[in-house]
């Protein structure tokens, strides 16, 4: 769908912050608040906004802090479906959370989560590695999160400014 | 013989020079914990990254001598090609533009450089507080024209017509203005050349905000026909680019003018920081994708800010730049002061009184909206407790 200026505003900021009150997004747009929450309905509707989540630090969470990794997996095309069938294939799997098709050395990035190095191993070996199409498999394990989807971890941005200023 | 002692060291005019009314908030708000400021004259945004590496670079390759008086050749180059680019006027840069310490270096080089003994310079309020000091500075009478919050603070072409005199020298504009954020609409630009010419005046626009104007194509003031020959255009990198603590302005004028203030410049200040320079340079080749998002975060927070002033109580003009509200406070009887003091103690929320800002400005405040969305609805969430106490 093409979106009008003021739709593309509501998705800009909901984008930064799902959580803007209803009230402050529609006087931020100019629009009184029912043409507001129309707007957003429509934009939910066209899965233009898909999902609503929160953006979760899980090191700070004890005993839950489980692992990342992002797989290069080395794939056959298939005839007529391409890459698209076995990247369902995989991405059906709810310890994979995202799938990608890559130029460049190997075709899949595939980034699993899981609540030890343990478990992830066991996903590789014995669901990815073994799917018929698949031909091999790098796993990198992520040590550390700086910053995920434009979102620095650890924010030392603290306002330096003087209180009143001409 | 024993000579007579000093009253004072202080030169008359100094000790003349009125102390600026926003010292005594800044006292009293940093006395205060758990204050939140509405007033910062300042992006809430610290410099991008990009600009700040190639700043870190400079340094890094030891780039720590003086630079040409008038600023790096590259940078002036820059600062004619932006200006050509984003408002249409031409520039030499190799004769028309100056790098200062700050837009404020640049105002009071541009009035040292004009003003003889006793001229007038007209200013128009609400003003920004350094104009009116540095014009007695330099030695120049200021004039004040009056803009009203009636009428939404538009410059009155006749009243301003009526204050000039045959010792009048020039006219300082702001525009979008602090801190009434009003931007000189075309038919106030035109009226204000007619009349430049007609009594042959300067026009000193200060243009810091020209970055941040929320509504249609921004007119510089030099891009007006037969005005680029009467505007020292000052403008520099602190309020669009978000880099105030760097220092950096600069100025562009005809020639002659600009060699003026370039002798004053090159025996007061000699140049410049060179590693701000170089940050600058950075800022002007790759800072217009950051520039255009953080107007766009300033503009979703002036819509909301607004809007929930004019909703408790407070009416207020959408203002077409800058970073500050100016509502009017007149519903609730008290004064700017009284009103700026009270809501500081009692709800800790620090404003600035209006009339600091020129006479004009009594009966206002100024809250600057460059704050993230969080703090500006706990300030509003204040204020409202306040209004419904009074």
């Amino acid at each position: 769908m093409t979106l009008s200026d003021k739709e593309l505003e509501i998705v800009k900021i909901l984008e930064k912050d799902a959580r803007t009150p209803m009230e402050v997004l529609a006087k931020m747009v100019e629009l009184p608040v029912e043409e507001t929450e129309r707007l957003v309905k429509k934009l939910e509707e066209a899965k233009v906004i898909v999902q609503y989540t929160a953006l979760v630090d899980w090191r700070k969470a004890d005993g839950h802090e489980g692992v990342t990794a992002m797989i290069d997996v080395k794939v056959t095309p298939k005839r007529g479906v391409g890459f698209d069938e076995v990247a369902e294939r995989i991405y059906r799997f709810p310890e994979v959370k995202s799938v990608y098709l890559m130029s460049g050395a190997y075709d899949l990035s595939v980034v699993i989560e899981g609540r030890s190095m343990a478990e992830v191993a066991h996903f590789v070996s014995e669901k990815l590695s073994t799917l018929d199409s698949v031909i091999s498999t790098t796993t990198h394990f992520i040590l550390k999160k700086y910053k995920h989807d434009g979102i620095v971890f650890e924010q030392g941005d603290q306002d330096r400014r003087i209180v009143v200023s001409p | 013989m024993k000579p007579q002692t000093r009253k004072t060291y202080v030169s008359e005019t100094v000790a003349q020079l009125k102390p600026s009314g926003i010292r005594r908030f800044f006292d009293l708000a940093s006395s205060l914990e758990g204050v939140i400021s509405l007033g910062v004259g300042e992006p809430d945004f610290v410099t991008s990254w990009s600009i700040r590496e190639a700043s870190i670079l400079a340094l890094e390759q030891g780039y720590t001598s003086y630079t040409a008086n008038a600023g790096l050749p590259e940078l002036r180059q820059e600062i004619a090609a932006y200006l050509r680019r984003k408002f249409r006027v031409e520039y030499r840069p190799e004769t028309e533009v100056l790098v200062t310490v700050g837009a404020s270096q640049a105002l009071d080089l541009a009035l040292r450089a004009i003003v003889n003994p006793g001229d007038e310079v007209i200013l128009i309020e609400p003003s920004f507080v350094a104009y009116e000091p540095l014009v007695v500075l330099a030695g120049g009478k200021p004039v004040a024209v009056r803009t009203s919050g009636a009428d939404r603070f538009r410059l009155d072409l006749t009243q301003l017509e009526q204050a000039v005199t045959a010792r009048t020298k020039a006219v300082i504009v702001c525009s979008p203005n602090n801190p009434t954020g009003t931007v000189l609409s075309r038919a106030e630009l035109d009226g204000l050349a007619r009349l430049a010419q007609a009594h042959d005046l300067l026009v000193i626009a200060d243009e810091i905000y020209a970055e941040l104007t929320y509504e249609g194509e921004y007119t510089s003031m030099a891009a007006v026909a037969g005005m680029r020959e009467r505007t020292i255009l000052v403008s520099g990198f602190s309020k669009g680019f978000a880099m105030t603590g760097w220092r950096l302005g600069f100025a562009a004028a005809p020639e002659e003018l600009l060699q003026a203030m370039l002798k004053i410049h090159q025996y007061a200040m000699m140049c410049a920081p060179t590693m701000a320079q170089y940050g600058a340079l950075e800022a002007l080749r790759s800072g217009e994708r950051d520039v255009a998002e953080m107007r766009n975060s300033y503009r979703r927070r002036r819509n909301y800010f607004v809007a929930s002033l004019n909703e408790m109580g407070l009416p207020c003009h959408l203002p077409g730049g800058a970073f500050y509200a100016f509502p009017s406070i007149q519903p609730t009887g008290l004064t700017s002061e009284q009103f700026a003091e009270r809501l500081l103690l009692e709800e800790k929320v620090a404003v600035v009184p209006g009339n600091v800002f020129g006479q004009s400005g009594e009966g206002y405040i100024r809250c600057s909206y460059a704050s993230s969305l969080e703090q500006l609805q706990e300030a509003l969430k204040r204020m409202k407790r306040f209004l419904a106490r009074l």
